[in-house]
């Protein structure tokens, strides 16, 4: 997993309440086998004017120009400004794939949905969760400033605007030190596989029948 | 000792050990794995050389991307058919405790073929990649829907890295009315407490009328907790759990079928156990439920009316129910018995069982699909329910009365197979989502119970169940 130290990056708004991952991902992407190369379908249906299929060549496909990521002003961004609920629905991990795939690498929300909030952390994305007054004013600053970029630091847990505001966000510590230094969790679970084992056997003799 | 919630209950049972943090390394009992949201751990697995740690854990089926008619002709979608058969590869080389392919006689959507094969068990913790996982706490099981890097980890560690939720306690309380099944209790709770109204806790549902549901019910109400933002819901143990439980085939039996009923009994809040949020619901005041929007909050009561955005003074929420008007197609005020329909779906994890089936077969019986009603389908749940549906005769009801009768599988839940709307098209469905695309890109979902699915159907636009009955 790629680790998330200190972010300089251009943000994009979406300016939609429970944005869900079947928004973020159709269903027809998820056949495939792979982890990557989702980013082009991110948003297919708001994004694209066509429907898309999986294999498609998407450089040809006709932009819908009124999708706020189709602005060219919005080119590169790295930060995605939600609103509430984002990642609502289905659980698949395509979501922050396609996210992470795209080029954003954080995002700033009111709400997350749990396992859309959990699936980010895996993928070395950073969910950000500010109060929604200080979501609006950034909704807000980003509508009025092309190039409005944010400076997000992990380890200070501070997210800098140009104008000199620092706004700090909490985060929880295993998964912000899995984040920095980009670890796999399985490999910390399996440094404690003797606690697993004595557990196992534990219930084996207690609930038998877990065990068939 | 302290009172104790059924999640506490559940949670301290399955705690292997505690961060200083609060992270606990949670065991899971149960891993069902389906072939959308497996490949890639089952690779990432190989990948690191690891082993799975317990494979009499992994219970496994064929359902998103399988078609529901034509099975002679295998699944033609070749992307489709690779996934599914990259499951049957990665379950050939690792092994189960029981895989139901496509095609099987047991084969069925993943939350229907657990419970019915008696895989999942009370006090169970029960994880799959699918947020539907939900359902399974019908069972007084901690159950919950996790994402592809933890299906992995599940598969590495048999443990899962967890912080402890919220509770929630929603208790109706109430005889239900005629006609008023679970999804419309469902859909009522999601109406006053919203999508996101659950995030962060995991919901208990008691009170009388939880009480007086069916397994079937049960299953439908948790199904629906992760729409209400709920990674997991819950229901407590009682006669009608273990009678469901009994006999099926991975029951235990025997002296460990009175041993596992003795711990099952204890599944419940004790009296006095503290919630962080309760949330109560008068069962007598549940009407047939329709959703109008493009979020399952987006719901009002069958005799009522599409909302007008401008009376909500909330921008933010003003904005995404004009969004969903428009792309419904609905005109503020339209009264939801006036809308016409094109389409009618009864099946996924939700709706998809012998009594969903049998309601909506009541409402049809003698009767006919309206003319506008291009298509109709019944989806059974599993191999299973569509037998026992047979067997009782309810298939030649749905198709004396236009119905198509398919095969098992998620279909037109999400329409990763070839059922689906085209762009425009309109549906009465059983399915839990009406998001934007979710039945196909374009269709426009409203979702009911399979009684008022049935009665749609009949009348070619939503009409309240309970003047049929
Ligand atoms: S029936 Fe629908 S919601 Fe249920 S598992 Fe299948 S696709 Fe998911």
């Amino acid at each position: 997993m790629k680790a998330f130290t200190v972010l300089d990056g251009l943000v994009a708004p979406l300016d939609r309440p429970n944005v869900d991952t079947d928004a973020i991902i159709p269903k027809q992407f998820l056949k495939s086998i792979l982890r990557s190369g989702f980013g082009p379908n991110l948003f297919d249906e708001w994004r694209y004017m066509d429907v898309g299929q999986p294999g498609m060549d998407n450089s040809g496909r006709p932009l819908n120009p009124n999708f706020v990521l189709n602005q060219p002003r919005y080119k590169g961004a790295q930060v995605l400004l939600t609103r509430e609920n984002f990642g609502c629905g289905s659980s698949r991990e395509h979501a922050p794939w396609a996210i992470e795939d795209y080029g954003f690498r954080a995002l700033i929300g009111p709400s997350f949905a749990d396992i859309f909030f959990n699936n980010c952390f895996k993928n070395g994305l950073l969910p950000i969760v500010l109060p929604a007054a200080e979501v609006d004013r950034l909704f807000k600053q980003v509508e009025a400033a092309p190039g409005f970029r944010l400076r997000i630091d992990l380890d200070a847990q501070t997210v800098a605007t140009p104008d000199g505001q620092t706004l700090r966000f909490d985060v929880d510590p295993f998964r912000k030190e899995c984040l920095l230094k980009g670890l796999d969790d399985i490999g910390l679970t399996l440094r404690h596989a003797d606690h697993i084992r004595e557990y196992e056997e534990r219930r084996r003799a207690t609930q038998p029948w877990l065990f068939g | 000792m302290p009172a104790k919630t059924l999640y506490d209950k559940l949670w301290d049972d399955h705690v292997v050990r505690v961060e200083d943090d609060g992270t606990a390394l949670l065991y899971i009992d149960r891993h069902l794995v389906h072939e959308v949201t497996s490949p890639q751990a089952f690779e990432g697995l190989r990948l690191a050389g690891r082993q799975p740690w317990r494979v009499s854990s992994i219970v496994a089926t064929a359902d998103h991307n399988t078609p529901t008619d034509h099975w002679d002709r295998g699944i033609e979608d070749p992307v489709s058919r690779q996934q599914v058969e990259t499951l049957d590869a990665n379950i050939r080389a690792v092994g189960a405790k029981a895989y139901f392919p496509f095609k099987d006689a047991r084969q069925g959507i993943v939350h229907v073929i657990g419970p019915e094969n008696g895989a999942t068990l009370p006090g169970m913790t029960v994880v799959c990649g699918d947020s539907h996982t939900s359902t399974h706490g019908a069972f007084g099981c901690l159950a919950h829907g996790i994402g592809t890097s933890e299906v992995e980890h599940v598969l590495a560690t048999q443990c899962l890295l967890q912080k402890k939720m919220k509770a929630m306690l929603v208790r109706v309380e109430g005889p239900l009315g005629k006609g008023v099944t679970a999804k419309d209790v469902a859909l009522a709770i999601i109406g006053h407490i919203g999508t996101a109204g659950g995030n962060g806790h995991a919901i208990e549902f008691a009170g009388s009328a939880i009480r007086g549901l069916s397994m079937e019910g049960r299953m439908t109400l948790c199904n629906m907790a992760i729409e209400a933002g709920a990674r997991a819901g819950m229901v407590a143990v009682d006669d009608v759990t273990i009678e469901y439980v009994r006999g099926r085939t991975f029951a235990p039996k025997g002296p460990d079928w009175d041993r596992a009923v003795a711990h099952w009994r204890t599944l419940h809040s004790d009296a006095g156990a503290h919630f962080d949020r309760v949330v109560e619901l008068d069962a007598r005041r549940i009407a047939p439920q329709v959703t109008w929007g493009t979020s399952p909050e987006m719901v009002i009561d069958v005799n009522g009316a599409v909302p007008d955005p401008a009376a909500e003074k909330d921008p933010v929420k003003r904005n995404g129910m004009e969004k969903a008007l428009a792309y419904m197609g609905l005109t503020p005020r339209t009264p939801i018995k006036d809308i016409r329909i094109d389409k009618v779906f009864i099946g996924s994890c939700t709706n998809s069982r012998i009594e969903d089936l049998r309601a909506a077969a009541a409402v049809l019986r003698g009767r006919s699909i309206a003319a506008n009603v291009k298509l109709a389908l019944a989806v059974p749940g599993s191999g299973l329910v569509k037998r026992q549906a047979e067997e009782e005769g309810l298939d030649k009801i749905f198709v004396a009365a236009g119905f198509e009768w398919r095969g098992p599988g998620c279909s037109m839940c999400l329409a990763m197979n070839a059922d689906r709307l085209e762009p425009g098209e309109r549906c009465a469905s059983t399915s839990n989502r009406n998001f934007e695309g979710r039945q196909g890109p374009g269709g426009r979902t409203h979702l009911v119970s399979p009684a008022m699915a049935a009665a749609a159907a009949v009348a070619g636009r939503f009409a309240d169940v309970r003047d049929v009955l």
